[in-house]
C-alpha cells in the first residue's frame, strides 16, 4: 500500500475521490498514530482513492479559538482553506471530531465549504455499500463492548447512531454507560483542556470517565477521537484495569476484524 | 359598600399593573444593553423550538417525574388564569361568579377541572419543598444556591401552596354558602374538590362562612397581584421568558462557535497584503470578547434573566462534578447581578459611570473560565435554551486577546501552532513519519 498527497495526485493531474484530513492528534503520537493506520488501511483495503494533506495540513485552529485565541484561529483557518481550495477539494474524512467539526462547521463562514464527514459515519456508509466485509468469528465476537460518545461528535454535531451501527456488525454485547448519547460524560480534554493541566478539583474527569466505562464489565472501551483516547487510556490505567481492559478507535477495531 | 370594594380592587389591580409594567420594562432595557444579534432568521424553525421546548417542556422530560410534577404546575399556572379572569371582572364589576349564567351546566365541570389542577399544583409543590430540603440532591445543595437563591425558591413554592389552598378553600366556602340557599351566592352546582370540603363549614353561622369566602377571595387575588411584582426579582421569571428565550435560541449545530467578522479580516489582509488596497482601514479599534455584561450579545443577557437556577447544567458539567469552581448556572446567575446592578448604575446616573466592576473577576473567576471543557452538557441540559458556554467563550476571548493572560500551557500551545503549525512541538515533516513507516 502507498499513501499519497495531494500534492502527488496534482502533479498527475489526477483528483482523489477524498481527502483523509488526519488532525495533529493523530499525526505525531505513536499510541493515536495507529488510529490513522488502521483508517487508511481500511480505505485502501475498500478500494477508496484518497489522499492526504501530509506536511501540508496544519492545525484546524480549533484549540486556540477555544481557549479564546481568534486570531491564530483566523491564521489557520484561511491558510487551511487556501490549501484546500488550491486543490478543489469537495469531500473530507477525518479521524478526528475536533477537525470535523471545525471544518465542517466553522470554515464555511470564511470561505470553506466541503461535504465533511467523520469516519464513523463514512465506516457505517462502507458497511451499509457492503465494502466492509468482516471475516467470520472476528477477533470481537462475544466481546462486551463500551462506546465513548466524544462531546464534539455527540452533543457538538448530533451524531449518536452511526458508530454504534459500525460496532453492531461486530456480533459483540454492545453495554451502554449510564452516561451515554445525549448525556455522555466528557473525557475531559475538550475546550483546549488537552494542553493544560486540569483546574484545582476533587478528581480529575479522564479517572472519573475511566471508571465508569471499567465498571460496565466491558473489555473494550470504542472511541471515536484521538484526545478521547488519550484521555480514556488513562483514565483505564488509573482504575488499574489497563490489562483487562482496551481503549479502541472504531477504526482499529474495523481494520483487525476486516476479511 | 359594594362600591368601595370596587374601588379598592380597582385600584389594587392598577398599582400591580403599572408596577409590574415598570420593572418589566426596566429589564427589557438591562437586556437590551447587550451588543445586536440579529436573531430573526429562518421563524419557522423558531417556532417549533417555542412550541416544543417551551409550550411542550420537551427537555424537562428527560427526567419523566419531575416532569410530570412539573408540568402539573405549569399547566395549572395557564389554565387556572381563566379563573383569574373572571375573579378580576367580578372585581372591578361589583359581581359574584360573572360566568355562571354565559357558561351554564359547563361552568362547574371547568371549575372543577381548575381545582383538580390546584391540588395537583399544591401537591407537586409540597413534593419540590421535600425534594429541595429534605432530600439530598447535588444540584440543590450547591454552593450557588447559598443565601437568598435558597429562600427565593422556597418562598415560590410556599406562595404557589398558599394561593392554591385559598381557592379551594374559597370554593368550599362558596358551596356551603350555595348550599344554604343565600341569596348573593348563584348556584353553581357542584364543584369537584371543594364540593367535598363544604361540609367542614357546617358548624359555622353564615356570617363567619361569608368572611372566609371574602377572605380567602381577596387574598387570593392580592396574592397573585404580589406575586406578579415579585418576578421581576425572583428567579421564576423563567415563567414568561422561556418563551422568547426558546424562540431566540441558537439554531446551528452547538459545537460552531460564533465567527469573529473582525479578526477575519485582519488576517485576511495579513495573508493576503494585496487586498489591503481595495479594503478601507477601519478607523476603530474594536475591543475583542466580553469583559462585562455590555459586551455579551442581548440574548446572553436574555438567557441570564431566563434562568431559573435549577442547575441541571451544573449536575451535568464536567468540571463541576469533579470538584471545579466552574459552574454554568453561577456563570448566569452572575451574568443576571451584573446586569441588573449595571441597570440600576445607569438609572441612578442617567449613563454608566465607572463603578469599578466587571463581570470578569468580581463576578466571574479566570479559574471558573479555565475550567471548562466546552463539551455542551450545560447546553444540550438546559430546559428554557440557554447557553451559558457562549459567555465563557467571549469571556475567555478577553482574556486572552485583550490582556494576553493564558496559563503558560496554552501559551506554548499557542506559539508552537504558529511556528510549527501544530498545538506541539512537531515540524511540518514529522507529519509524514506514520506515511513513511507504511510506505516503506
Amino acid at each position: 500500500m502507498r499513501i499519497k498527497t495531494m500534492a502527488e495526485y496534482a502533479a498527475n493531474g489526477e483528483t482523489p475521490e477524498v481527502l483523509f484530513w488526519v488532525g495533529c492528534a493523530s499525526s505525531f503520537d505513536q499510541r493515536t498514530q495507529k488510529i490513522t493506520k488502521a483508517f487508511a488501511t481500511i480505505l485502501d483495503k475498500v478500494g477508496v482513492q484518497f489522499a492526504v494533506l501530509g506536511r501540508e495540513e496544519s492545525c484546524t485552529g480549533d484549540p486556540a479559538r477555544r481557549a479564546g485565541n481568534e486570531f491564530i484561529f483566523q491564521m489557520m483557518a484561511q491558510s487551511n482553506i487556501q490549501v484546500l481550495n488550491m486543490y478543489g477539494v469537495k469531500k473530507i474524512v477525518t479521524t478526528c471530531p475536533h477537525c470535523f467539526n471545525t471544518i465542517k462547521n466553522e470554515y464555511p463562514a470564511l470561505g470553506g465549504e466541503y461535504e465533511v464527514i467523520h469516519h464513523t459515519t463514512y465506516l457505517q456508509q462502507l458497511i451499509d455499500a457492503g465494502k466492509i466485509v468482516l471475516k467470520e468469528g472476528g477477533a470481537f465476537k462475544g466481546k462486551k463492548i463500551t462506546y465513548h460518545d466524544s462531546c464534539y461528535l455527540g452533543r457538538a454535531n448530533d451524531i449518536y447512531e452511526a458508530p454504534r451501527k459500525v460496532l453492531e456488525i461486530l456480533d459483540a454485547e454492545l453495554i451502554e454507560m449510564k452516561r451515554c448519547r445525549s448525556k455522555g460524560l466528557c473525557c475531559g480534554a475538550g475546550g483546549a483542556q488537552m494542553f493544560k493541566e486540569e483546574e484545582k478539583g476533587n478528581v480529575r474527569i479522564n479517572t472519573e470517565r475511566g471508571r465508569e466505562a471499567v465498571d460496565t464489565g466491558a473489555s473494550v472501551v470504542a472511541a471515536n477521537c484521538p484526545f478521547c483516547m488519550t484521555m480514556l487510556t488513562d483514565g483505564v490505567k488509573e482504575a488499574g484495569r489497563e490489562d483487562s481492559v482496551k481503549v479502541l478507535d472504531l477504526a482499529e477495531i474495523i481494520a483487525e476484524s476486516l476479511k | 359598600m359594594q362600591i368601595v370594594q370596587q374601588l379598592l380592587f380597582v385600584i389594587a389591580f392598577g398599582v400591580a399593573v403599572y408596577l409590574f409594567t415598570q420593572q418589566a420594562r426596566q429589564i427589557r432595557k438591562n437586556i437590551l444593553l447587550g451588543q445586536d444579534e440579529d436573531l430573526t432568521d429562518r421563524p419557522d424553525l423558531r417556532w417549533k423550538n417555542v412550541l416544543l421546548l417551551a409550550f411542550g417542556q420537551k427537555k424537562m422530560f428527560r427526567n419523566p417525574l419531575v416532569a410530570v410534577l412539573h408540568f402539573f404546575v405549569y399547566a395549572g399556572f395557564v389554565i387556572i388564569n381563566l379563573e383569574i379572569l373572571e375573579i378580576i371582572l367580578d372585581g372591578i364589576l361589583g359581581t359574584h361568579r360573572l360566568f355562571v349564567p354565559v357558561l351554564g351546566s359547563l361552568y362547574p365541570i371547568l371549575i372543577g377541572l381548575f381545582e383538580i389542577l390546584a391540588a395537583l399544583v399544591l401537591i407537586s409543590c409540597a413534593i419540590f419543598l421535600i425534594r429541595r430540603n429534605v432530600l439530598k440532591i447535588y444540584r440543590f445543595m450547591s454552593r450557588d444556591l447559598n443565601g437568598w437563591p435558597r429562600s427565593d425558591a422556597n418562598y415560590i413554592l410556599i406562595t404557589e401552596i398558599v394561593l392554591m389552598a385559598l381557592f379551594l378553600t374559597m370554593n368550599a366556602a362558596d358551596q356551603q354558602m350555595q348550599a344554604r340557599g343565600a341569596e348573593h351566592y348563584i348556584a353553581t352546582g357542584s364543584f369537584w374538590i371543594s364540593g367535598h370540603l363544604s361540609p367542614l363549614f357546617n358548624g359555622l353561622s353564615d356570617s363567619a362562612v361569608i368572611a372566609i369566602e371574602r377572605t380567602c377571595w381577596w387574598l387570593h387575588i392580592l396574592g397573585i397581584l404580589a406575586f406578579l411584582n415579585y418576578l421581576p426579582y425572583s428567579k421564576h421569571l423563567h415563567i414568561i421568558l422561556a418563551f422568547p428565550n426558546a424562540y431566540y435560541a441558537k439554531l446551528e449545530p452547538k459545537g460552531e462557535m460564533e465567527n469573529m467578522p473582525a479578526i477575519q479580516h485582519e488576517v485576511k489582509l495579513m495573508l493576503q497584503p494585496e487586498l489591503a488596497s481595495e479594503a478601507p482601514a477601519s478607523d476603530a479599534i474594536p475591543k475583542f470578547g466580553a469583559k462585562d455584561v455590555m459586551d455579551l450579545t442581548w440574548k446572553n443577557l436574555l438567557d441570564a434573566y431566563s434562568c431559573t437556577e435549577c442547575g441541571r447544567c451544573s449536575a451535568a458539567c464536567p468540571a463541576n462534578m469533579t470538584g471545579k469552581l466552574l459552574s454554568p448556572r453561577k456563570i448566569m446567575m452572575d451574568t443576571r447581578d451584573r446586569v441588573t446592578e449595571v441597570g440600576k448604575n445607569i438609572k441612578a446616573n442617567g449613563s454608566f459611570q465607572d463603578d469599578g466592576k466587571t463581570l470578569l473577576r468580581d463576578y466571574i473567576s479566570e479559574e471558573e473560565l479555565r475550567a471548562c471543557t466546552t463539551c455542551n452538557a450545560c447546553v444540550q441540559e438546559c430546559p428554557v435554551s440557554i447557553n451559558p458556554l457562549d459567555i465563557i467563550l467571549q469571556l475567555r476571548r478577553y482574556l486572552v486577546m485583550e490582556e494576553s493572560s493564558a496559563p503558560a500551557e496554552w501559551t506554548g500551545m499557542f506559539s508552537n501552532i504558529e511556528n510549527n503549525m501544530a498545538p506541539w512541538k512537531f515540524g511540518p515533516e514529522d507529519r509524514e513519519n506514520w506515511i513513511q513507516e507504511m510506505n516503506s
